[in-house]
């Protein structure tokens, strides 16, 4: 590559172990014509290899390193991969603590006032939801046949803050625990209370009050049965009715189907779903945080005024 | 041209040889004193520079904001999406490298390299302390009695002083430097402030007080990376043995029978070097070209009344034309070669396509995510709902106020998870704090009639002078139609 006289005043010719473009020594072995120069190391270099050396005797005696026929040797700081995750897990848990006073000390219906307090409170209701609601309500609370989907804005016992919190802490239909949701509707056709053509006429008006299906001669004799059956708990227009859980019947939703089989199967049959009392199983602050999830999920109501009838939720309105 | 034989093991390590470069002065020096006092000016200076962005970002004209990630430079604030521009600023920098190498050697070794600038600053500190290379040789050579641990403990408190200063100045890039300066003596800064200061005090100390030109020679890439970028036209340090040699001293030469070169073998070049190298041998890894062999050069061939130039910046076919008695050619003719120009043309598209990308950078976005599970809901007044999360981003230095509605979608009514259902309407007002990205749960609700699974674009407008306006297709999902749903049946 260069032309200039590398070597020119470097060792003789005579003396051929010595490279002379670079005035190194050469190992002595050719392959090809192609050489190796003998570099020395410097001596820094060598320092640095021992220093390796001493870092990894030390760290042999400080952590675990010798495998051992049960386990690995223990290291004087006593460390361990399992001891450092308890540790992060504690670390989290205090953190969570703090959070969970927080919570706990809050009243629910002023925690939204809080944005924080009311994310970490979604957030926590969220991972409970996962776990324990799941099973019956779906991933999305999307719920399903005789399972309440809980985005929507009906809601048979109540959709604002406190009201949710009553229902998880007692559960609905649990023996045992009094301050649990309980009503039941009669089984009008299984009992005999209501003829099976009585059972069709009250199919046929509650099809007409929820708009599917015209009047008709069906629907104004079901009137006169609905008056004296099922106004009492489902309202004189079938309003419903959220002290006994009795479902407003004039809407789109529909827990066990609205056609006509499945309204029949419904009145001859009637359905009372059921719900653990959460009270007993988790703590106070995760109902807390499930409630305030599910409030959150696009439904929620504002917390009733004093005395005034639970009404729907003005979107439906629309 | 080797023999085979078995040699006489060489050494496996090899001790260093200090390195005592001598004072000099010249046109190259001087050039190097600039670029030091520029260099060490970018980097302690810069951190104190202030720029006025308003009150919702930091007024630091360049700061790496790793907490919040945001990266600022005068004008221009990049967002970690936009890293891009950090790796187009890097490769314009490594094509920028190629084409100083190509045209002018190692300049960057000789001059900007921050290895070269802070082993200058300590051999000066050397100097200062010492004496000049006779006496550090002296100093080198005496026993160590209490003087001399007096003079070396005093001139490595001054290198630690120097590392640490130079460790400490950092961290301000990455922290307000006033701030961060008040926290770092009140012992109130963060752990990772004075981690990084201890450590970069120590690579400063080692690297620059003792290991010096070692890291060029052992440590480095790029002066193996040089081998292969450097070419016939590149400039390096060249040694014009055709006019030097045979070399000798003017006393030599007067009993010389033949007339003997311009070098006096006077070893100037050898004693001013930095690396310790002999330039006489040629192209060679140790040389930087820093050129400080060509002012000492200089200076003696003035002192014996010869032209200077001995040794000089030259191009290998420059000396090959010297050699033969030819002129060199001239300096334009070397830098316009088609090598230099591809660089350049690179290089420079690099910059103005990054130019363009940051003149034509959206400064508010806005993307969709429509809630999956469930796909929608059906509310009980027989209007349809669906959920979707909307982050919209202001990469503006103050807040925005933005109008959010729905367009192709008939009789919608939207609300977000801060407002109440009864507060749903055509279009919601959503305002995003400075330099941040919103999060948004926004519920859009259909009346029955008009409920269907269609099309249609969430728009964003921003409300204030500067308007603007982000759209994003996405879709609204709804149970099948009642017609449908007895056809079925």
């Amino acid at each position: 590559m260069t032309n200039n006289k590398v070597g020119a005043h470097g060792p003789d010719g005579g003396h051929k172990v010595i490279d002379q473009a670079t005035g190194t020594p050469m190992v002595g072995h050719e392959w090809d014509g192609i050489e190796e120069l003998d570099t020395p190391l410097p001596r820094w270099w060598l320092w640095t290899f021992y220093a390796t050396i001493v870092f990894a005797l030390v760290y042999v005696v400080l952590y675990p390193a010798i495998p051992m026929l049960h386990s690995a040797s223990t290291g004087t700081l006593g460390w361990t991969s399992r001891g450092a995750l308890a540790h992060e897990i504690s670390e989290e848990q205090a953190r969570h603590q703090a959070l969970h006073a927080a919570i706990a000390a809050a009243p629910i219906e002023t925690l939204a006032s809080n944005p924080a307090l009311q994310r970490a409170a979604i957030e926590g209701g969220h991972a409970a939801f996962k776990v324990n609601c799941v099973q019956c309500h779906g991933s999305g609370a999307a719920g399903g046949k005789g399972y309440p989907n809980l985005n929507d804005d009906d809601w048979l016992w109540g959709g604002d803050l406190a009201t949710i919190q009553q229902t998880l802490l007692h559960g609905i239909r649990q023996p045992g625990d009094d301050a649990t949701r309980a009503s039941q509707m009669p089984s009008f056709g299984r009992d005999g209370i209501l003829t099976p053509a009585q059972v069709q006429d009250v199919v046929s008006y509650v099809r007409l009050i929820s708009k599917q299906d015209p009047a008709g001669a069906a629907s104004t004799r079901g009137a006169v049965i609905f008056a004296n059956n099922c106004a009492v708990c489902h309202g004189a227009g079938g309003e419903g009715n959220r002290t006994v859980g009795a479902p407003r019947l004039t809407d789109r939703i529909w827990l066990y189907g609205g056609d006509r089989a499945a309204l029949t199967n419904t009145v001859v049959n009637a359905h009372g779903g059921v719900m653990p009392a959460w009270g007993g199983r988790l703590d106070p602050v995760t109902i807390k945080m499930l409630a305030v999830y599910v409030h959150s999920l696009g439904g929620g109501e504002a917390a009733p005024a004093a005395s005034a009838p639970a009404a729907p939720a003005p979107v439906a309105a629309q | 041209m080797n023999a085979l034989e078995p040699i006489k093991a060489a050494p496996l390590y090899a001790k260093r040889t200090a390195v005592f470069p001598k004072k000099t002065d010249g046109p190259f020096r001087r050039f190097k004193w600039l670029v030091m006092a520029v260099c060490l000016a970018i980097y302690w200076g810069t951190p104190w520079l202030r720029w006025d962005r308003g009150p919702y970002a930091p007024n630091q004209a360049v700061l790496v904001d790793l907490a919040h990630r945001r990266f600022y430079m005068f004008a221009i604030e990049i967002w970690p999406q936009e890293f891009y521009f950090v790796a187009g600023m890097l490769i314009m920098a490594g094509i920028g490298l190629f084409l100083v190498t190509s045209a002018v050697g190692r300049a960057w070794c000789g001059y900007a390299c921050p290895q070269t600038v802070w082993t200058d600053l300590y051999q000066h500190v050397d100097r200062l302390i010492d004496g000049d290379r006779n006496a550090q040789l002296r100093l080198q050579a005496a026993p160590w009695r209490a003087a001399k641990i007096v003079r070396r403990a005093f001139k490595w408190s001054v290198y630690l002083g120097i590392a640490f200063v130079t460790g400490g100045a950092w961290i301000f890039y990455f922290a307000d430097a006033p701030t961060l300066q008040r926290e770092f003596w009140t012992g109130t800064a963060a752990p990772v402030a004075y981690a990084c200061t201890g450590i970069l005090t120590f690579t400063t100390f080692w690297l620059g007080g003792f290991m010096r030109e070692q890291v060029c020679i052992y440590m480095c890439p790029w002066p193996r990376i040089q081998t292969a970028m450097l070419d016939e036209n590149s400039l390096i340090v060249t040694y014009k043995d055709w006019r030097g040699e045979p070399r000798g001293s003017l006393k030599e030469a007067k009993g010389a029978a033949t007339p003997l070169g311009d070098c006096i073998d006077c070893k100037q070049c050898v004693a001013v070097c930095p690396t310790g190298i002999d330039i006489r041998e040629g192209a060679q890894i140790g040389c930087i070209t820093c050129a400080l062999c060509i002012d000492a050069c200089d200076k003696a061939m003035a002192s014996v009344g010869r032209p200077r130039g001995l040794i000089d910046y030259c191009t290998l076919v420059d000396a090959d034309l010297e050699t033969k008695g030819l002129p060199a050619r001239s300096a334009l003719k070397v830098l316009l070669r088609p090598r230099m120009i591809a660089y350049f043309t690179i290089w420079g598209g690099i910059g103005l396509a990054l130019l363009f990308m940051l003149g034509a950078r959206e400064r508010l976005t806005l993307s969709v995510a429509r809630e999956r599970n469930p796909e929608f809901v059906q509310l009980s007044g027989g209007a349809v709902r669906n959920a979707f999360t909307v982050n919209l981003r202001n990469m503006q230095d103050r807040p925005r106020t933005l109008r959010i509605a729905a367009e192709g979608l008939g009789g919608v009514s939207l609300y977000s998870d801060e407002m109440a259902p009864t507060e749903a309407r055509g279009e919601i007002a959503v305002t995003v704090p400075a330099d941040s990205t919103r999060h948004v749960r926004l519920y859009a609700v259909v009346p029955g009639d008009h409920a269907r699974s269609q099309d249609f674009t969430l728009v964003a407008r921003a409300t204030d002078r500067e308007g603007g306006a982000v759209r994003r297709e996405t879709q609204f999902m709804a149970p099948e139609t009642e017609h449908e749903h007895e056809e079925s049946e």
